[in-house]
């Protein structure tokens, strides 16, 4: 903080009072600074390469720069909002389901946030189907729109089941206090050793499935509820204990769509 | 009016994304928990700015970016830009000729992935869970630099038709040996910032590149070939975390000792 925004500190020295206007509307200007800096480089990449590398004029510049506002505003819009309201709620729920001491319900929760925010996420929604026409295309299922809609149902049913899971499991490990590594790298020997089963059309998919399903708002959440946890459980630490719940939530939905791609 | 229409089929979306979350969290804190949550005007009012927030950042997205950048990887991987001349295509693929591509392939991974909201608020939460060692940026940088080189690998397997699998598990094996000998706290917020990294803005201009690529290349299969590159996308950071956080200890340690010879 600087001095001048402090009034606990008597100040030792004069502030212009210029100074002082100038320091707080930098501040409040703080979130918007952020998300401009944010967007330099994909404006800096797609402008070097539209007009030095492919050599073509940049369309509709004026659409643009509008666009470009909204994403600026947008940005600093969601990191307030986080600050204000998903990261205070999942650390509050996160304690006060320690003070309630029941872990059948901490763990019901956990498996509620991880199926019910994956099962209707729109990139989920967009793979599943993608990968349903693909599956018709290979002959692995009838072609007919009936089909298709029932393999792209089971598929995203497989991804948020995994996604309860892995928040199952992650939330346990931090009760227990056992070490990420283990666990994760274990996931990676199942991964691998599903490959080898799974019938090669699903594997690219399977291995996509796993970073799509974690989305925006799923994120913070999930990190504040792990870290809220390993602050409020006597002995964990929140850096080494309260991450580790969304690299659960990338790792379980490779293993559990090669899996499915054995039954179908 | 295009524009109010877009806006609200946008926040519709949104709308559709986040009110199943809401209803599990105040489900659970009004039945199971039975606690009044502190201030919730600030909390309604935040989840509004949430929502509000995403649905402009995704509309400017849609607008001014996603267009533009979808066009240029079709253009960049279109075979009249990659081959000079008629006869230079009908030859067989030579992964010299896509350098061009594993530039842009780098660059696009880069620079999403630093806009990316999600990754900006696992390295807000890491920063103040830190006391301020892991800086804000150092995170974003070290995790961006992760997705552009893991872009680029993905998209010169692509290229030379190479079997996925066998990149994944080479990736395990390096993660596995720094695993062994990174510093103890960076290995969670490392495995974690694999899975945030691909989210809004990564994944449609990173996909349209990779099946771009898979329907011009011959021999490649849009369905074998062009899924995967957000495998490497979510790979790649893990990494790359560890490899900064190895890589400030080194320069620590090595500060010590040339401090203690003194």
């Amino acid at each position: 903080m600087h001095p001048a925004d402090n009034p606990l500190v008597s100040h030792p020295y004069k502030v212009g009072r210029l100074r002082v206007i100038w320091h707080k509307t930098r501040k409040a200007a703080e979130p918007l600074t952020d998300s401009a800096l944010a967007l330099v480089p994909i404006v800096l990449v797609i402008g070097f390469f539209q007009m030095v590398v492919l050599r073509q004029p940049i369309p509709n510049f004026g659409q643009m720069m509008w666009g470009l506002l909204q994403v600026l505003l947008g940005l600093a819009l969601f990191v307030q909002g986080l600050q204000m309201a998903l990261f205070p709620i999942g650390e509050e729920m996160a304690y006060n389901f320690v003070r309630k001491g029941s872990l059948s319900w901490l763990l019901v929760f956990a498996f509620a946030l991880g199926f019910g925010t994956t099962v209707a996420e729109p990139a989920l929604i967009a793979i599943a189907e993608e990968a349903a026409r693909i599956a018709a295309l290979e002959q692995v299922i009838a072609n007919s729109v009936e089909a298709q809609s029932s393999y792209a149902i089971g598929l995203r049913l497989t991804v948020a089941l995994a996604v309860g899971i892995a928040l199952v499991v992650g939330v346990f490990r931090i009760l227990k206090g056992w070490p990420v590594q283990y666990l994760i790298i274990g996931g990676y020997f199942g991964v691998v050793l599903m490959t080898f089963f799974a019938p090669p059309e699903i594997i690219g998919i399977a291995y996509d499935s796993g970073g799509v399903t974690t989305s925006t708002v799923t994120v913070p959440l999930v990190a504040a509820l792990g870290i809220g946890l390993a602050h409020t459980i006597h002995g964990r630490d929140p850096l080494i204990d309260g991450f580790g719940l969304i690299a659960f939530a990338s790792l379980t939905p490779m293993i559990f769509v090669m899996a499915f791609g054995m039954l179908y | 009016m295009d524009g109010v229409v877009g806006f609200g089929a946008t926040l519709l979306t949104m709308l559709r994304d986040v009110v199943p979350i809401a209803a599990i969290l105040f489900g659970f804190q009004a039945l199971v928990l039975r606690r009044k949550i502190k201030s919730p005007a600030r909390v309604a009012m935040g989840m509004v700015f949430v929502l509000l927030g995403l649905t402009l950042f995704l509309e400017g997205l849609e607008m001014a970016l996603f267009p533009i950048g979808r066009l240029m990887a079709q253009q960049l991987t279109a075979p009249a830009f990659i081959y000079d001349s008629a006869a230079a295509a009908a030859g067989p693929v030579h992964w010299l000729d896509f350098l061009w591509i594993y530039a842009f392939a780098a660059a696009i991974g880069f620079a999403t992935t630093v806009a990316e909201p999600a990754l900006m608020a696992v390295a807000i939460k890491a920063n103040q869970v830190s006391g301020g060692t892991i800086t804000v940026r150092g995170l974003r940088f070290a995790v961006a630099l992760g997705v552009a080189v893991g872009v680029a690998v993905g998209s010169f397997r692509i290229v030379t038709g190479m079997p996925l699998h066998w990149f994944i598990i080479s990736g395990y094996v390096v993660v596995l040996i720094q695993t062994m000998s990174a510093p103890k706290l960076i290995i969670p917020l490392a495995y974690d910032s694999g899975g945030v990294t691909t989210s809004t803005v990564t994944v449609p201009l990173v996909a349209a590149l990779g099946l771009g690529l898979a329907e011009t290349i011959p021999g490649r299969s849009p369905i074998l070939d062009g899924f995967g590159l957000i495998a490497f996308a979510s790979l790649f950071p893990i990494i790359a975390v560890m490899a900064y956080a190895q890589l400030g200890d080194w320069k620590a340690k090595r500060l010590k000792r040339s401090n203690e010879q003194k």
